[in-house]
């Protein structure tokens, strides 16, 4: 037993500089069990693009691809449709894409590369639901208007660029995925033109 | 000889750990109002339920096999193949609607009779917090039968933190741990689900009883039973002895020990509990739809949605809320804000009068229009929006929030009736 007298000062530093060094390891230990519940490489590697073969696709068919677990819409788009997307606009709570849901690429109305060719991940910006296509009986839904896309679980509408209707739930126009062609009859989805 | 062996057996073991004491303290010796009624039942009730809960959930991990892959098909083999495993299901399904039964009755309880306000604001807190795990619990549990609606339901609930400004879309990924709902978000949900949800639910619960013991039970009247010491009568204390953490610094009126005479009436409060668990477990084990929803007999597909999406139906009043406001992150705000609401039940009603038999007609008027919107709102969530429904549950979402600031504006010059002085029965 040591009878010096206690220092009181350097007992404060060294209880605080170790409380330090301990909640620092503590935050470090922390790591392992907040980072294991990301997505795991084995997750990441079926995220991989997919490519789809559009020469079969016939005038207003909707063809349905899987890519990182969600469905991806091909439609092919008539002349009558791609009309009909010019008239909208009044209707629509962001008709020229405004909020970033699309790639730089795409143009801004018609949302695609090509404008007979609509490609869009067929999630509701709601909650996740997929909507229907509806091809002839869309007017049901809003008048004057023949195709587009609704959602059954909250009743949100989308024309046939994906663009948002007002007064729905959904806030946002369809996700476009990055995506480019290949070739004439072959799309890569998932990827960037350049990042290959 | 062999009781005197069992004396000798006792006192072994309390001069090693209090047990005696402890069943005195908060058993046998422990004070209890005299004028507990009906409504008294629902918190041994749901203690009854979590037993239940984890009996049949430890019986059914022995079945489950928690994968993408296998999950549907397990459930099947439980429900087919294990002796007895429909049984234990149903019973662990049941368990999970009649836990929010007797927890929304335990709750509206303590609304009535004010037992939320001082000094048991921790004793609601600590409920509160109970009452969220569980939400989190049957949402986790839901998943795990991974049918269409299992798949569904999570992705609606999970994409609400995508609502969430700049680090929306990064949580939702870390939470699924995949780009989308997958094996991977399974797993993680069953080992919360499995172990570390039910050991927070457990520990809440044994803060609950300590914070309800330290401060004592309230009570239909609302008046207290511990008063300044020497100041009531013989007669008002009555025979019985209370533990002296209880009698050493107060008087205690109009009270009786919680064993024999309450363990007596809860048994019977357990009985017909018991018959209605057993009614609904053999009759209508699936709860017309819902209990069990039909889409959830598909095994989940994540290319298809099915036509309604709904949550099972004590999440429905919540979720008319988030449906009713046409903005997604501010319906996202007010789903949260119906919850964390309740928190501050205790400081926002500002009377220190307590139960409703004493308080003024606003008061009664106040929580009878809140009952209802709460109601509406729970059948309305159930169902598919149309424009009709949305304006009826955005007119119960204001009824719903109404009740917290009408409450906090009257309650502080309440015009209450005189209180008794002591209790009424």
């Amino acid at each position: 037993m040591s009878n010096a007298p206690v220092n009181s000062g350097r007992r404060k530093f060294l209880t605080l500089t170790t409380g330090v060094v301990g909640g620092i390891g503590a935050a470090a230990v922390a790591v392992p069990f907040v980072k294991s519940w990301s997505p795991s490489e084995k997750a990441k590697a079926a995220g991989a693009p997919v490519s789809v073969d559009i020469s079969k696709i016939q005038p207003g068919q909707l063809i349905r691809v899987e890519w990182r677990g969600k469905p991806v819409w091909v439609v092919s788009r008539t002349q009558k449709v791609i009309d009909e997307l010019a008239t909208l606009d009044s209707k629509l709570r962001d008709p020229q894409s405004a909020e970033p849901q699309q790639p730089e690429y795409v143009s801004k109305s018609g949302r695609s590369l090509k404008p007979d060719l609509f490609v869009a991940v067929g999630i509701c910006t709601h909650l996740g639901c997929s909507p229907t296509y509806l091809p002839d009986s869309f007017g049901e839904q809003v008048e004057g208007v023949e195709s587009g896309f609704f959602c059954p679980c909250h009743g949100s509408k989308f024309d046939m660029a994906g663009r948002v209707f007002q007064n729905v739930p959904a806030p946002l126009n369809l996700v476009i995925p990055p995506h480019y062609y290949v070739s004439d009859t072959t799309i890569l989805i998932g990827l960037d033109k350049g990042d290959a | 000889m062999l009781k005197k062996l069992a004396m000798g057996g006792i006192d072994w073991i309390d001069a090693r750990i209090p047990m005696t004491d402890t069943w005195n303290k908060h058993l046998a010796q422990y004070p209890t109002p005299v004028n507990f009624n009906f409504w008294y039942f629902f918190g041994s009730l749901a203690m009854l339920v979590l037993v239940n809960q984890i009996l049949t959930g430890i019986w059914l991990t022995m079945h489950y096999n928690p994968s993408a892959e296998g999950a549907f098909a397990s459930i099947e083999y439980i429900m087919r193949d294990v002796p007895y495993g429909w049984l234990l299901r149903y019973m662990h399904s049941t368990g999970a609607s009649a836990f929010f039964v007797v927890i929304y009755l335990h709750m509206f309880r303590g609304l009535i009779y004010g037992s939320y306000q001082k000094p048991r604001e921790l004793i609601w807190i600590f409920g509160m917090l109970i009452f969220l795990v569980l939400m989190a619990e049957a949402f986790m549990g839901y998943l795990l039968p991974w049918g269409q609606m299992s798949f569904w339901g999570a992705q609606v609930i999970i994409s609400l933190f995508g609502a969430i400004p700049v680090i929306g879309d990064d949580l939702t990924l870390w939470i699924r741990g995949d780009y989308v709902i997958s094996g991977a978000t399974l797993n993680r949900f069953f080992a919360l689900h499995v172990v570390a949800l039910p050991l927070a639910l457990v520990a809440l619960v044994f803060l609950h009883i300590v914070a309800l013991h330290e401060v004592g039970s309230n009570n239909p009247d609302g008046v207290e039973i511990k008063q300044k010491k020497g100041s009531a009568s013989e007669e008002a204390k009555g025979k019985f002895t209370f533990h002296k953490q209880y009698s050493g610094k107060k008087d205690i009126i109009d009270a009786i020990p919680f064993h024999p005479y309450f363990t007596v009436k809860d048994i019977m409060g357990v009985s017909a509990f018991l018959i209605c668990f057993a009614a609904v477990i053999f009759f209508i084990p699936e709860g017309g739809g819902f209990f069990l929803e039909p889409p959830n007999f598909e095994a989940a597909n994540g290319l298809k949605t099915p036509a309604h999406i709904a949550p099972v139906w004590y999440y429905t009043p919540y979720y008319a809320i988030l449906r009713a406001i046409p903005d997604k992150l501010i319906g996202v705000v007010f789903f949260g804000g119906s919850i964390a609401i309740l928190f501050l039940l205790p400081w926002l009603d500002r009377c220190k009068v307590k139960s409703i038999r004493y308080r003024s007609w606003i008061h009664k008027l106040n929580i009878t229009q809140f009952i209802i919107c709460f109601i509406v709102l729970g059948v309305l969530g159930a169902l598919a929006a149309t424009p009709l429904y949305t304006l009826i549950a955005q007119i119960a979402s204001v009824g719903y929030f109404g009740f917290f600031i009408a409450l906090f504006l009257y309650s502080k010059n309440e015009k209450t009736k005189p209180l008794p002085t002591r209790l009424t029965h």
